[in-house]
């Protein structure tokens, strides 16, 4: 009973409690990051130096007017976050924290689940996502909306092949699709993958990109363009789970992305001895402070880019990346054969 | 409260049935599309059925064919549909009824 | 019983799903339905130990297949109700009547078919697991079929791309 209930809906809690709180604290780092590149001071008010703003943040969106246009579909409207928010939160239930720790005398594992086919599962998930943006652009019956979610969804269409296939290629180099698994072919390696395959990590960072619909690929929230973008016409709690959903996304690509190329829950420089320390701090510090950086890094990227232009982005998808990501496997099967 | 294979088969049945009646009876082209789709998981779920009750994986292999089949139909078919819109403003089956226009 | 809670659970899902796919006024509505119904469906082949098939039902079809279909209603901008006109040479209730004649005879086959042996529980049919047993499947004994399948697709590919060319 314990094992088969208890302990993994407190591994639930725990993880969803983490996320939500982390996806509250992003809104803020990122509002700050971009004031101190533009040399300002970002949120300054709420608490000392605005650490409680994500506080302040969501009682205004919790007690703000829930409006729903008149000519809207009622139905759809309503489902379209759920459906945003829903795939978003589920992929946790595969991404390993770290390998287990011992409380209250039990082995605890620091992952809710360990799939045969973990990775496949977090590809299949992302891709029902996207039905909330096509679907919450068309409900709202509204023209800028709808541009913005047929942009969102053959954007992110086309990059999610070419993500796809930098995993297989990985899949390829780890011989196994559970995710606890490629961690641990990395630590039997000795080395992590972003080494052994850059290329695929390039890929994977830049889809990565365009799939969290972050910038430079904002394209379907351009503000200039299209007002707002696919929840122009959304509210209060509808619009916060929208808000919600990006910034989970963004986490769960760089979770992903520090368990298949950063070594997930491994310390660094494992192999230098006078560095050997390092290993004595517990797995799910690093794999946090992994997953911070590359966050970091899409925030950085943020307030560094300009945006691309349309033709621009589906240029690099399928006439670059997809044909590299297709090389770069070829090369890997070839290279795992010979090897 | 045994499920057996035959549970499994009617489910597929009636989904199937399901699927035919959407076809024979709804005139919008896209919709009867989607009807075939849920004919095909019908023979999908038909076909794990059989791969479980044989121990044999091939039915899931023909599964994975069937999938890949329905890609195609679903791309060229929506390409018809689209290119019907283009040149008569329709997609009721009713409307298309002469070979040439 | 825990397989009987979740077949019966999976199986409401399915046929409502169903049902609202081919009863829905709007197309988008169909559409979710039908993404509804598929992830169901997927959900059943993990009742039957088809963990692949299922992941590749929900990435291929609700992911892939389905996202085509709405974006296709929604470029499909009608002024007018789509099923507006009826041809008078239309019999919807013989097409009713079909549908009923199909399920009985199906139930009559179902009626022999739940005499027959229960389904095996260890459905993995190797030690190794359902993915690789699938992969042996697929690149050893169904070689040939599996890239007539590709050719199959990429055939798809040129006529959807013809057929969908503006200037064609």
């Amino acid at each position: 009973m314990i094992d088969m209930v208890v302990i993994p809906v407190f591994k639930m809690l725990v993880v969803i409690t983490a996320v939500l709180s982390a996806v509250a604290y992003m809104v803020l780092l990122e509002r700050k990051v971009q004031a101190w590149v533009q040399v300002r001071l970002g949120p300054m008010r709420v608490g000392p130096h605005g650490v409680l703003q994500p506080i302040a943040d969501v009682l205004k969106l919790i007690t703000k007017e829930d409006v729903r246009p008149a000519s809207a579909d009622r139905f759809l409207f309503t489902l379209a976050p759920i459906l945003v928010v829903v795939p978003a939160l589920i992929v946790f239930a595969v991404v390993p924290f770290g390998t287990s720790t011992t409380m209250f005398g039990k082995e605890i594992s620091l992952y809710i689940t360990d799939l045969d086919i973990g990775l496949l599962y977090i590809v299949s998930v992302a891709s029902i996502g996207l039905y909330g943006l096509i679907l919450g652009g068309w409900a709202s019956n509204s023209k800028y909306p709808l541009l913005s979610s047929l942009r969102a969804s053959a954007q992110i269409v086309s990059y999610e092949v070419a993500v796809t296939m930098t995993l297989v290629s990985l899949i390829v180099t780890a011989g196994s699709l559970s995710l606890v698994e490629i961690v641990k072919a990395q630590e039997a390696h000795g080395v992590w993958y972003v080494f052994i395959q850059p290329v695929a990590f390039v890929i994977f960072v830049i889809g990565a990109l365009a799939e969290t619909n972050r910038a430079p690929f904002d394209l379907p929230e351009a503000e200039q363009e299209l007002v707002g973008g696919f929840h122009t016409e959304y509210s209060g709690m509808r619009f916060a789970l929208f808000f919600l959903a990006e910034y989970t996304n963004m986490i769960v690509v760089s979770a992903v992305g520090v368990t298949m190329f950063l070594g997930g829950w491994l310390a660094p420089f494992s192999s230098v001895s006078w560095l050997a320390w390092l290993g004595l701090v517990p797995g799910w510090v690093w794999f946090s402070l992994k997953t911070f950086l590359l966050l970091s890094l899409f925030l950085w990227i943020r307030a560094t880019l300009p945006r691309y232009r349309y033709d621009q982005l589906m240029r690099l998808g399928w006439k670059v990346l997809i044909p590299l990501a297709l090389v770069n496997l070829a090369v890997s099967a070839v290279l795992k054969v010979l090897l | 409260m045994t499920i057996t294979p035959g549970h499994w088969l009617a489910l597929s049945a009636a989904l199937f049935t399901i699927g035919l009646i959407g076809v024979l009876v709804r005139r919008n082209l896209i919709i009867i599309f989607m009807a075939i789709e849920l004919m095909l998981n019908a023979g999908n779920i038909a076909l794990v059925t059989f791969s479980n009750l044989h121990q044999q994986v091939s039915g899931q292999v023909f599964a994975l064919f069937v999938i890949a089949v329905a890609a195609a139909e679903a791309a060229v078919g929506l390409g018809i549909v689209l290119a019907l819109y283009r040149n008569k403003e329709t997609v009721n089956i009713d409307e298309i009824t002469v070979m040439r226009w | 019983m825990g397989t009987a809670i979740a077949f019966y659970i999976l199986a409401a899902l399915i046929l409502t799903g169903g049902v609202l796919v081919i009863t829905a006024k709007s197309a988008v509505h169909s559409v979710v339905w039908l993404v509804g119904t598929i992830i169901a469906i997927a959900a059943l082949y993990v009742v039957q130990h088809a963990e692949f098939l299922a992941v590749i039902q929900v990435l291929v079809y609700a992911g892939g297949i389905v996202v085509l279909y709405l974006f296709v209603v929604m470029l499909v901008n009608l002024k007018r109700p789509a099923e507006a006109i009826v041809h008078p040479q239309r019999r919807e209730r013989t097409g009713l009547l079909l549908g009923g004649a199909l399920l009985a005879q199906f139930a009559a086959v179902a009626f022999y078919a739940f005499n027959s042996p229960q389904v095996g529980t260890a459905a993995t049919y190797s030690a190794r697991g359902n993915v690789e047993a699938v992969a042996r499947a697929l690149y050893v004994e169904y070689l040939v079929p599996f890239e007539v399948a590709s050719v199959l697709l990429l055939v798809a590919m040129v006529g959807a791309i013809v057929l969908a060319r503006r200037d064609a």
